[in-house]
């Protein structure tokens, strides 16, 4: 029997807010444990929570970024349950009423474009973070992160594959780091994802029983964690077994997903309106505020950069896969205007120095207007296209400008007719086997001529120039 | 009775509530009594009422987002039955 796979996925993004959700204890990530926590964040009775004006503003910008019906009237609810991390053993969210429902956003899949529907997106408090020594008879709590702000994004069981899952994240993540709410970063935990997934017979309607994944804290794990699950789904049910519905972790040292023993006991987390919160009204001026706010858009940008530039739809695709990167496009083919040009150079060489080094494109140590100015260089025929490689990897590891380099190390394009013409009889005269075999017909010899050439100059001979005089000189023989 | 010995089980365990079983019978008994009353609120004909978000007209105040000084380190963990001197210190967790 042929099965499909139907994954939902949950994603936790935290809010970029100085100060917490509901007190104005510092969001700092890395200070001593607990130095940064109150009596509000540490659940002392007597406290109250107060919501803070920009976790709300950043979940309506995010809600507006996924299309989402954004509710005038929402609550905050309780999530009880009990576990050191939360000092009050109930979480802040969201249930019945979130923030914004009925979403969606446009994804790439194999087959084109699709869109997936987001089922909600809510606020809620984050927990606190347990720490382990397997040597110790104890575990330590820190609370500085309980209370940072949190915004849950729910899609619908709409992804029928673990590679739609991960490039429903990839948007997702995109989405959070263009509008500036979310620093997008997965291994400090400020983007995470839950995955529920089940299969069921082609054609059935009826949802199998799900399972839910945690623990895959990169885009590869999800692909991974969900593969390995739908595999074992299948096999389960192949065999005529069934599906307990459960929490798994991903093992990312196997690749496989193992039950949370610890967890198996029924989740009943008696969901109830916070007493502590009056109901949220988010103000339709607000709304209109961070409509106004918005900023292009990840695919937006793409389109744009296709139609405008005229770059193909790949190199659109990474080049607007991070807002810096697009704005260092942008910013070069204002210097120099041949988009495809900056295009190309910035997919190969640019990239290549940024992942080598770790460097975000802010800090790149050729900027803009020094790659801008290496381009002309080449175009304008001062340096050759290949010389034109060593300068950037110099620039890159000097910081210095294209001009100082080029001049510093003469590599000035040699584009002399006469000296060129000089250099390539020379060649010709020491090769007069190669002369012989080229006249006879063997075209290809072209390139060995071209090859000792720039040998000869060190790669500075203008290539285009020594083609059209090896030509000339080469006819030159025939009589 | 509107309630079992089993969903008493059930709330103490959620509620981590260790019950003797003459303790259980006690509250089988009140939450019983809560759960009649609420009978009495079911009585009330409310089709042509708006479901309310809350029972005051009120919304939530929002705060700007200004950090304010959290407390010290010693008076964070003044109430911490156990601690390293920074950290909360809590049975072991084994996942």
């Amino acid at each position: 029997m042929e099965f499909e796979a139907v994954i939902g996925l949950e994603v936790h993004a935290q809010l970029l807010t100085d100060s917490k959700a509901f007190c104005s204890c510092t969001t700092k990530f890395g200070s001593e444990p607990n130095s940064n926590t109150c009596p509000i964040c540490q659940g002392m009775p007597g406290s109250l929570p107060v919501l803070n004006r920009k976790a709300l503003e950043y979940t309506v910008l995010m809600s507006l970024a996924c299309n989402c019906r954004i509710n005038e009237i929402s609550r905050f609810a309780r999530k009880n349950y009990y576990y050191p991390d939360l000092p009050k053993n109930y979480q802040i969210s969201q249930y019945e009423l979130p923030v914004a429902e009925h979403g969606w956003i446009e994804i790439d899949t194999s087959s084109g474009p699709r869109r997936i529907g987001i089922t909600r997106i809510h606020m809620e408090e984050d927990a606190g973070k347990l720490i382990h020594d397997e040597r110790k008879p104890f575990s330590y709590v820190d609370l500085n992160r309980t209370g940072v702000p949190l915004i849950e994004i729910v899609s619908e069981p709409e992804i029928r594959t673990p590679e739609e899952a991960a490039s429903y994240l990839r948007a997702v993540h995109s989405i959070l780091v263009y509008l500036g709410i979310c620093d997008g970063n997965m291994e400090e935990g400020s983007f995470r994802c839950d995955a529920n997934v089940s299969i069921r017979p082609n054609g059935q309607r009826e949802l199998g029983t799900k399972t839910e994944l945690k623990n895959m804290n990169s885009f590869k794990n999800v692909q991974k964690g969900l593969h390995y699950e739908i595999e074992r789904h299948g096999e389960v049910l192949g065999a005529g077994g069934k599906i307990v519905q459960e929490t798994r972790l991903f093992d990312p040292s196997t690749g496989a997903t193992v039950s949370m023993r610890s967890k198996e006991q029924a989740h009943d987390y008696r969901y109830f309106p916070d007493p502590d919160l009056l109901p949220l009204r988010v103000e339709p001026e607000l709304i209109e505020k961070m409509r106004g706010s918005l900023p292009e858009l990840p695919r937006e940008k793409k389109e744009r950069f296709v139609r405008d530039f005229g770059i193909p739809e790949y190199d659109a695709g990474v080049l607007t896969s991070e807002r810096s990167l697009a704005q260092y496009f942008e910013d070069t083919v204002a210097i120099f205007p041949n988009p495809k040009s900056v295009s190309n150079w910035m997919m190969t060489e640019f990239m290549r120095a940024l992942k080598g080094q770790d460097a975000g494109v802010v800090s790149a140590p050729v900027d803009p207007e020094n790659l801008g100015q290496l381009l002309k260089m080449i175009e304008d025929g001062i340096i050759s296209g290949k010389i034109g490689k060593t300068v950037f990897e110099e620039m890159w590891s000097s910081g210095r400008g294209a001009d100082q380099i080029v001049k510093e190390k003469g590599l000035v394009q040699v584009s002399d007719v006469s000296e060129l013409t000089d250099i390539i009889r020379t060649i010709l005269d020491e090769n007069p086997n190669q002369v012989a075999r080229y006249l006879g017909g063997k075209n290809q010899l072209l390139a060995f001529f071209v090859g000792q050439t720039m040998k000869a100059t060190r790669g500075k001979a203008n290539p285009q120039l020594v083609n059209e005089i090896l030509l000339v000189e080469l006819e030159k023989f025939r009589n | 009775m509107k309630i079992t010995l089993e969903q008493v089980d059930y709330v103490a365990v959620l509620g981590r509530l260790d019950l003797s079983h003459d303790e259980k019978i006690k509250y089988m008994g009140q939450l019983d009594d809560i759960l009649k009353y609420m009978d009495a609120l079911s009585a009330v004909p409310t089709e042509d009422v708006e479901p309310m978000a809350g029972p005051v007209e009120l919304f939530t105040p929002l705060r700007e987002d200004i950090v304010k000084p959290s407390l010290s380190l010693e008076r964070a963990l003044t109430n911490a039955p156990s601690s390293d001197g920074s950290s909360f210190l809590v049975p072991k967790i084994i996942e």
